[in-house]
């Protein structure tokens, strides 16, 4: 195993290189760096390109400037990384300025493509198992129209039906009682088509659909929550408890007492822990709270499945734990949304709650609240977090609605249904396990490529990411820049192969890595 | 044991009804036909290939189009007007994409004159949108013709000669695919500088890696298979076994992610022009229009819509094609997908339409 990784990596460092080298002298070739200068109609300008021709070492030939980048670049295993300056951005070193834009498109990218994967998967699934049906043709018709979006045309659209359209019914917020019934109607609809099977099933899950949406919107409207929205307590443990049942239904344990009774004993706990918590957050204000809290919640968790978990302890460890680790997630929702208020009076009249451009609100971004900071990135993040995802989307339900069709046909499926087991423990304990097993490889090679940054949707929000770095790099001619961005994108890519390699012989044991 | 053996024959029997079946069907026909029978089944493909069949005609004959020459457009100082590079061949539309027409309606809104209404200075939006398909499919042509026909050489080479030709050609795909496309296909634009042409013909010389992957795949299992030793036996020359012999049974394969890579290669382009790398004004592509028009949703929606709808349609067309021919070459595979394949087939997928 180590001398697989250690091969892998020999030789993929030596694609790493030669590549370096091409994408090097590619940029170098691309364009002339004084171009602005040369054209320029300032007495300086002769002066200014003699600096900037000392400056790029425009002198020697691409060809051993490559060389001299590639020591600084090499000096990186000792600790001390020389990716020289970038001119395009005022001479900032280049190791410096991809540090900051690679924590600003992580943040981006990261959470788009964990949201894709959860709801690409469930949505894949559920299509996988209507099969043929025409929930099943509306979902696969749909990805392919989302898959041959381009996202610069579906970012600008969300622009301004997500973001101005939406600001300004958060401006005056009230839904009439006639379109919470059509919204109701038509999730009613998509609901009963999810289900499928017999008339009486789905017009059950249709009426109940129905009655929760529509019911839920009416009170929401009559209460005010668009204007002060908030999830209190109550919020917190609805939350909860969806998420435990969740759970449970996805490890196929929602009849096991044992389990039952641990996840129950931590939605009590996050109930009870609420109020105290309430102080923690607004004492502790640092975003390591959050993993505090997240570590206390595991914890008990934990606890309660060692203790109530019986035979199953192990599994009442991991499902409780995941459980109480989750249960963060509305606790610190609620915080931003307590803070919703001061919030809207603190940001600029003109641009709305959703914002458009950038990462963060300029005068919040050193504000000493995290939790303020927090929701103003959060409303950064909705819009190209939406449009990300809705290409993602689309991809990950092709790929797991075939995956699933495939493992569905397996002998394995098959005993399992014969030897009588419930439907959703073949699902989900026996079909989902193999499914996720590509998946996982699917979601390694994902990441890699993501961190190389999203340069189109980073453009269009003008946000400060990778590939806002490289799009400067590039129309500017600043070599360096331009190489950090690949050396990043590029080594992210090998590293995450590698992991997609080991987490499929990992989780397949009829794979070896040896093998290949 | 003496019931299993009264089993075998029954199940062997239902296995030879079943084949039967199935083969009765395409018994005596060509693959070409049994491959058109089953496209022509697929109704979504064949409307596809109908609407796209329908853009194409739309955008060639109604502003006309150029050749002989980039159709770049310069001015002519002397002459005082604007020149194009080539030779125009009229179309039925009356006004051209880069002249100035009076505006007809307040702020340029569609009419019966303008359809597709007019942009500030008064251009015909219809007729620029329709040289923008033209440069769109150009470019997707040209990716598609050369990526395929390289992606087929490399691949056939690769997976038929083995050796050290293989190893070099592989490292050679491993080295173009490590750098993300955009990005390459970014730094190509940037230095050819605008048209079509070159920039079509660039990216299609580097576009090719999935495909050889793929081929060189075919090539390796195929070249064990009977039939090529029969050839060699019979005294065929390599070149003769690669092309008449072991091509035409992976012709489904480059067929299909032909397909799959125009679909991609068209939002690249539009991608890449919409950054401002690939087709620039004063040229025109899809993505270059909404590029250009990107300020001016609010005040002129028609501007962005147009463009972007064609862009889909087109992409949407061309993946349905795709769809259809996967379905017609390889019926089995829509029931049951190789395990081994899928994370391949994922990669194709996502490489290409992932221009984030």
């Amino acid at each position: 195993m180590i001398s697989f990784v250690s091969r892998r990596l020999l030789a993929t460092l030596a694609v790493l290189l030669v590549a370096s080298f091409v994408v090097y002298m590619l940029t170098a070739n691309s364009g002339d760096p004084l171009a602005d200068l040369r054209t320029s109609k300032d007495p300086q300008s002769v002066a200014k390109m003699q600096t900037l021709i000392e400056k790029l070492d425009l002198d020697t030939p691409p060809f051993f400037r490559y060389f001299k980048w590639l020591g600084g670049a090499a000096s990186c295993v000792i600790g001390r990384c020389d990716l020289g300056i970038s001119v395009a951005r005022g001479d900032e070193p280049v190791a410096n300025a991809l540090g900051n834009a690679m924590q600003s498109t992580l943040s981006l990218v990261m959470l788009a493509t964990v949201l894709s994967i959860l709801f690409g998967v469930a949505i894949g699934m559920t299509t996988a198992l209507r099969q043929y049906s025409g929930y099943d043709y509306t979902i696969t018709f749909a990805a392919f129209i989302f898959y041959s979006l381009p996202i610069f045309w579906v970012a600008v659209l969300l622009k301004e039906f997500g973001a101005i359209r939406f600001n300004a019914f958060l401006g005056d917020p009230s839904i009439p009682w006639w379109i919470a019934i059509a919204i109701a109607a038509v999730l009613a609809f998509v609901a009963s088509a999810v289900v499928g099977g017999h008339v009486l099933t789905r017009l059950k899950a249709a009426g109940g659909t129905f009655v929760l949406i529509a019911v839920t919107l009416i009170v929401l409207d009559l209460t005010d929550w668009f204007v002060t929205p908030s999830i209190g307590i109550v919020g917190v443990a609805l939350f909860t408890i969806g998420n435990a049942l969740i759970m449970l239904f996805v490890t196929s344990n929602l009849t096991k007492r044992t389990l039952q009774m641990s996840v129950g004993a931590i939605v009590v706990a996050v109930i009870a822990l609420w109020f105290p918590f309430q102080f923690l957050f607004f004492y502790v204000n640092t975003g390591w709270t959050i993993l505090l809290v997240a570590g206390i919640l595991a914890g008990i968790g934990a606890l309660a499945g060692f203790f109530l978990g019986g035979d199953d302890r192990r599994e009442a460890i991991r499902v409780a734990a995941v459980t109480g680790a989750l249960a963060t997630v509305p606790l610190v929702v609620d915080q931003m949304f307590l803070r919703w208020s001061e919030y809207t009076q603190l940001i600029p009249l003109r641009t709305g709650v959703i914002s458009t451009i950038g990462a963060t609100t300029p005068a919040l971004t050193n504000h000493e609240d995290t939790w303020l900071r927090m929701l103003d990135s959060a409303t950064h993040l909705v819009l190209p977090t939406a449009a990300l995802m809705i290409i993602s989307i689309a991809g990950y339900t092709r790929y797991t609605r075939a995956t699933l069709l495939e493992v569905l046909n397996q002998d394995y499926v098959r005993t399992a249904r014969a030897k009588g087991l419930p439907e959703t423990t073949v699902i989900m304990r026996h079909a989902f396990r193999n499914t996720m097993i590509p998946i996982a490889t699917i979601v390694a090679f994902d990441f890699g490529a993501v961190i190389g940054g999203a340069i189109i949707t980073e453009r269009v929000f003008a946000w400060q990411g990778m590939g806002a770095l490289f799009n400067q790099g590039l129309r500017s001619v600043d070599v360096n820049l331009v190489m950090g961005v690949f050396l990043v994108t590029g080594i992210a890519a090998v590293v995450f192969n590698i992991f997609a390699d080991l987490a499929y012989s990992a989780l397949d044991p009829r794979i070896r890595v040896t093998e290949k | 044991m003496a019931q299993k053996r009264d089993r075998t024959p029954n199940t062997e029997q239902l296995a030879l009804q079943e084949l039967t079946i199935e083969q009765r069907q395409v018994e005596g026909l060509s693959l070409s036909t049994v491959v058109r029978r089953r496209f022509l089944q697929h109704r979504a493909a064949v409307t596809s290939l109908i609407i796209l069949g329908l853009v194409v005609l739309l955008a060639f004959t109604s502003v006309g189009t150029i050749i002989g020459g980039t159709g770049k457009l310069a001015a002519d100082f002397d002459a005082g007007r604007i020149v194009l590079d080539g030779f125009r061949i009229p179309g039925w539309w009356q006004y051209n994409w880069y002249e100035n027409y009076p505006i007809t309606t307040p702020g340029g809104l569609p009419s019966w004159q303008h359809p597709f209404g007019q942009d500030t200075l008064g251009k015909d939006i219809f007729a620029r949108v329709m040289r923008g398909i033209q440069q769109s499919l150009t470019v997707v042509t040209l990716i598609g013709t050369l990526a395929t026909v390289i992606g087929v050489v490399v691949g056939a080479l690769a997976g038929f000669l083995r050796g050290w030709l293989d190893s070099l050609l592989m490292r050679m795909t491993d080295v173009i695919i490590i750098i993300p496309g955009l990005i390459l296909g970014a730094v190509l634009g940037r230095t050819v500088g605008g048209n079509a042409l070159s920039l079509g013909i660039l990216l299609g010389l580097v576009s090719w890696t999935g495909l050889a992957r793929l081929v060189r795949g075919e090539f390796l299992a195929l070249r064990e298979r009977e039939f090529v030793d029969a050839a060699r036996v019979a005294g065929a020359t390599n070149f003769r076994i690669i092309f008449r012999h072991i091509l035409p049974n992976s012709i489904g394969v480059v067929v299909v992610n032909a397909t799959l890579l125009m679909s991609a290669a068209i939002l690249t382009e539009t991608a890449l022009s919409f950054l401002g790398f690939g087709i620039t004004a004063p040229d025109i592509s899809l993505g270059q229009i909404i590029s250009e028009y990107n300020e001016a949703f609010k005040t002129r929606p028609w501007l962005f819509w147009w463009p972007g709808f064609f862009i889909v349609v087109i992409a949407l067309c061309i993946n349905f094609v795709g769809d259809g021919l996967r379905d017609a070459f390889d019926p089995r595979q829509r029931r049951m997908p190789k395990t081994a394949s899928l994370p391949a087939q994922f990669r194709e997928i996502m490489s290409g339409g992932f221009s984030r």
